[in-house]
Parts: structure tokens; C-alpha cells; sequence
């Protein structure tokens, strides 16, 4: 006797219909260029101020290998300019991650952090990073150190919250389960809190990451001369904006990658978690 | 020596919302010997469970004294293993370590801990899912986890607070007819918390009838039939009405109050 699914998983429609699966998530970004490529081809507004699709990717092409010089004094420098940008999001990220990270489990696990601590440190996050930044050209110059400041303002907070988010909603059975086979107060605190609160501090490092990648480029826009923010903002003054385009493309994907190089981290670490997602459930 | 001894407890929450306080436990004498193994039968709301708890440490009685192996209960502690209602299992660990965490917390290294811990997994009748997390095995494994775990502090008493509620009747039967197993085969002093008369019935040697509100102890019911023990034999039903009798008496006793 053949089942019902024996059918579906076997046959020829199965197949089509896998391919068309794979194909389905394509359509509305296909949809999207075409109709980009058409209208900035159509002449409707001048080319200088919206290039097709092929133009920018021919100037990010051209960026990142420098075969015809077409993106000038940029040519073949995309590689510099990226990890320019990529070593300030990780300098600030880190240390807002680490700062973060014991600043929030401290709050979240001490009444006395929390009460001397937490108002200070909540009275400065609705400041907006940006507004920062002529405090930090002063402070720090025009360098690495006024963007890497900007990318810890920015990354900072949202480690901070879940990183307390995460601590005091520590499951308080697990707690009591603990203090049952004799934890004293430091292993309660590193085998208990900790490994519990970690999967809203990783939820926190992943807000963080965008944050640091949105400030590293607002920052190269005012303070620092080198970056994807720096060739973006640079680009617009000379209205290239295929060139503006393309940067915006690889702040993108970037961005990106960061996180999906955190989120491999992540399941590595909480691989106990897995099994009882949505997502691990699918997969 | 009783393994614990609890000399006119008194339990008093105040609500704070309210402004009122409320008496839940009121003048709790009991000892339960050793090797016994005791369950403290109530309706919900009795205070069986923060009797449980206090005997834990993990609350403390308004007066009254709590002696466990003739030492002053203040805090909770590895000589007292309780099992939870929900398994409360550390869902970062696997089975084993999940068991052997006190060797863990004690600084003994991962083979010798491991080693020691497959004794409890073989004895809960958990070979073969050592390293499952705790998401991957069903509700009443992960309880044999958290008995196991309880087992392995090997401590002068196991406090157990409705550990099978949670669970099918299928599976409940089961866990208690390898509780009983376990009980008999490792002597040690039980305090098992329950709603349910044929589940004192089935586990106890010593059945507490608990009243509501306030918690009083109505009578502590010896019952020694021999085990296994046949829930339809007459001696069981006898036992039964009887407690029964107790709980109807105490409910009537409230309609009319009110």
C-alpha cells in the first residue's frame, strides 16, 4: 500500500514544487531590480542621481577589485575601507560587550549595583549616541577613538538591558535547586544566573551588533576620515551616487555577516536550547 | 533520634496588599523517624508545601523549631535533596551532569563525577539518555533526573513536593511503584507532599491528614500493609474510608463554620 506522503515526496510535482520553493524568496527582490533597472534606464530622473542597479553594481565591482577606475581614488580599495570600519565596530563591540555584560549581570544580581549603579546608567541611555559625537571630536580627535566611543554608546545599552533582563528573570526554582545541593554564593552566580541568563544576553549582542555597525558609519560620516561611512558621506559631495549606493550595499551585508557570525556562536553555545525553538523545530 | 523533628510550627504570611495576615500553618507538631516514609496529605492551600519548604530552608517558620538529624534547619542544604513539582533541572546540562551537579559544586572532577553519577542513571532506568538535554526527554524522565540528583547528595532526608503531579496517570503509576523500589532498596527517610489519598495510599507508611486553612495536622494514620500493595485488597479500602472519613469530617466541619 503507498501512503499519501510516499506520493508527494517522490513524484515529479514533488520536485517542481521543491524548485519552485527554493526559487520563491527571489521573486520580490527580482521584481524589485527589474523595476529599479527599467525606471532609472527610462531617463526619468538624470542617471547621476539614480543609478540603475548595474551601475552601482559596476562601481562596487570596480571598488573592491579595481579593474577600470571608475569609483577614482576609491578603486581597489574596498578591502582597506571595509576593515577600517569592521576593526571600529569590533573594538567598540567588544568592549561594550564585556562592559556591558558585568555592569548588567552586576545590576541585575545586587541590590546594591542596582541601587547605586542602574539610575545613573539609565538616566544616560535615552541620550542619543549621535549627540556624542562633538564631546568625542574634542575629546578624542579626529581618529579611531571618537567612532570606537560612538560604537560602544551605541552597543552598551542594549547589552546592558538584556544583559539585567536576563538576570533577573532567572527562573527561581533553579535558584532554590541550587542553594538544595549547596552552592555558595559565587558558584550560584557563575553555574546557575549566569548560563540562565545567557540566552537574553545573547539577544542583547545581537541588537548590539546592528547598533555598533548603524554608529561605526554615522561616525566616519563626522570624525574620521576612512571607513564605508567616510567613502559614503565622501561620495555624496562629488553626487556619486553609485558610489553611495555601493557602500550602503556593503555596510549591508556586513552588517550582515556580523550577525549571522554571532548567531553561529550563539547556537553553538546554547546548543541545549535548540531543540525546544521554533526555528530548531522547522530545521 | 527522629531524622526531623518539627516543634510547634507556626507559619504566618502577611499580605502585604491587604494589610492583613494570614495564618497557614498553625502549631505543626510532628517527628518522623527514620527510614520512614511520610506523606502529608491536604487539600490545596493546607501549607503542606511550605511545611515541605520550611524543612528545606527555603523559608523560614514565623516560630517554632525545625530539626533535621537533631541540627537546627537555617538555610537549605545538600544533607536535605528535595525534588521539585516541575523537575527544575538546569536545562543547560545533560541528564548526567544535571545528577552529579553537587559533585560539580564540590570541586570533584568530570570522570570521577560522571562515574559516579551513572549509578543513579542505572537506578532511575536512564542508561542510554545520559546525554540528553533536559528539552529532549519527556516530563516524567527529566523527574527521574531530579530524583536522581536528590539521590546522589545522599542525604539524611528527600523532600518531595507533588513530584508526580504533573505527570499522565500511566507514567505516575509507574514512578511510584519504582519510588517504593527505590525506597526499600536504599533505606532512606521520605517526606512526599500530596493531594491525592490513593497516592499516600500506594507510597506512605505514615499518612499526615493536613486540615485547610489553617494547616493543622489532623492525625498522623500508620499504615503497614505489606508491599506491593493490592489498591483493591480490603485493608487498603478500610485505610482509605478512613482518611477519607477524616477529610469529609474536616469539610463538614467548614460548611457548617461558614
Amino acid at each position: 500500500m503507498t501512503s499519501v506522503t510516499d506520493v508527494s515526496t517522490a513524484g515529479p510535482a514533488f520536485r517542481l514544487t521543491r524548485a519552485f520553493q527554493g526559487l520563491e524568496r527571489l521573486i520580490v527582490p527580482a521584481l524589485l531590480i527589474a523595476g529599479w533597472e527599467a525606471f532609472a534606464r527610462s531617463g526619468m530622473l538624470p542617471p547621476a542621481l539614480l543609478p540603475a542597479p548595474s551601475a552601482v553594481l559596476h562601481a562596487l565591482g570596480d571598488w573592491v577589485f579595481g579593474f577600470d577606475e571608475t569609483t577614482q581614488t576609491y578603486s581597489g580599495h574596498w578591502l582597506r575601507d571595509a576593515l577600517a570600519s569592521a576593526l571600529r565596530v569590533f573594538g567598540g563591540f567588544a568592549l561594550a560587550s564585556a562592559l556591558g555584560i558585568l555592569a548588567g549581570v552586576a545590576i541585575g544580581w545586587s541590590r546594591l549595583f542596582e541601587k547605586t549603579l542602574e539610575p545613573t546608567l539609565q538616566m544616560l541611555r535615552p541620550i542619543p549616541p549621535v549627540s556624542w559625537i562633538p564631546l568625542a571630536i574634542i575629546w578624542f580627535g579626529i581618529a579611531d577613538k571618537p567612532a570606537i566611543f560612538l560604537v560602544f554608546l551605541g552597543a552598551f545599552f542594549p547589552v546592558l538591558m538584556n544583559s539585567i533582563h536576563g538576570v533577573k528573570t532567572v527562573d527561581h526554582n533553579l535558584v532554590r535547586a541550587g542553594a538544595m545541593m549547596g552552592a555558595n554564593g559565587r558558584q550560584m552566580l557563575t553555574d546557575i544566573v549566569l548560563p540562565a541568563a545567557l540566552p537574553s544576553i545573547f539577544a542583547g549582542l545581537r541588537i548590539a551588533v546592528g547598533s555598533a555597525w548603524m554608529l561605526t558609519v554615522t561616525a566616519e560620516m563626522v570624525a574620521v576620515k576612512s571607513g564605508l561611512g567616510y567613502v559614503l558621506w565622501d561620495s555624496y559631495y562629488f553626487l556619486r551616487y553609485d558610489i553611495v549606493l555601493a557602500a550602503m550595499i556593503s555596510i549591508g551585508l556586513l552588517g550582515y555577516l556580523s550577525d549571522l557570525g554571532l548567531k553561529a556562536i550563539m547556537a553553538r553555545t546554547l546548543r541545549w536550547q535548540q531543540t525546544t525553538t521554533v526555528q530548531g523545530r522547522a530545521g | 533520634m527522629a531524622a526531623i523533628e518539627l516543634r510547634n510550627i507556626v507559619k504566618v504570611f502577611s499580605d502585604k496588599r491587604r494589610g492583613r495576615d494570614l495564618l497557614t500553618l498553625d502549631n505543626i507538631n510532628l517527628d518522623i523517624e527514620v527510614n520512614d516514609f511520610v506523606c502529608l496529605l491536604g487539600p490545596s492551600g493546607c501549607g503542606k508545601s511550605t511545611l515541605l519548604n520550611i524543612i528545606a530552608g527555603f523559608e523560614q517558620a514565623t516560630s517554632g523549631r525545625t530539626l533535621v538529624d537533631g541540627k537546627q534547619v537555617e538555610r537549605p542544604g545538600s544533607d536535605r535533596g528535595v525534588v521539585f513539582q516541575q523537575p527544575t533541572l538546569m536545562p543547560w546540562l545533560t541528564a548526567i551532569d544535571n545528577i552529579a551537579f553537587h559533585l560539580k559544586l564540590k570541586g570533584v572532577a568530570k570522570t570521577e563525577r560522571h562515574h559516579r553519577a551513572m549509578e543513579f542513571i542505572d537506578l532511575v532506568g536512564l542508561r542510554g539518555f545520559e546525554h540528553h538535554h533536559p528539552s529532549e526527554m519527556s516530563g516524567g524522565m527529566n523527574q527521574r533526573v531530579g530524583i536522581a540528583r536528590a539521590l546522589l547528595m545522599n542525604p539524611s532526608v528527600i523532600l518531595m513536593d507533588e513530584p508526580f503531579a504533573a505527570l499522565d496517570a500511566q507514567t505516575k503509576l509507574e514512578m511510584q511503584e519504582e519510588l517504593v523500589a527505590i525506597w526499600q532498596k536504599r533505606r532512606c527517610t521520605i517526606v512526599f507532599v500530596t493531594h491525592s489519598v490513593d497516592e499516600a495510599l500506594v507510597l506512605g507508611n505514615k499518612i499526615v491528614v493536613m486540615t485547610r486553612r489553617p494547616g493543622r495536622i489532623r492525625e498522623a494514620v500508620n499504615f503497614d500493609l505489606p508491599r506491593p500493595r493490592d489498591i483493591t485488597s480490603p485493608e487498603f479500602n478500610d485505610a482509605k474510608r478512613h482518611i477519607l472519613a477524616l477529610i469529609r469530617e474536616e469539610s463538614t466541619r467548614l460548611a457548617q463554620a461558614s
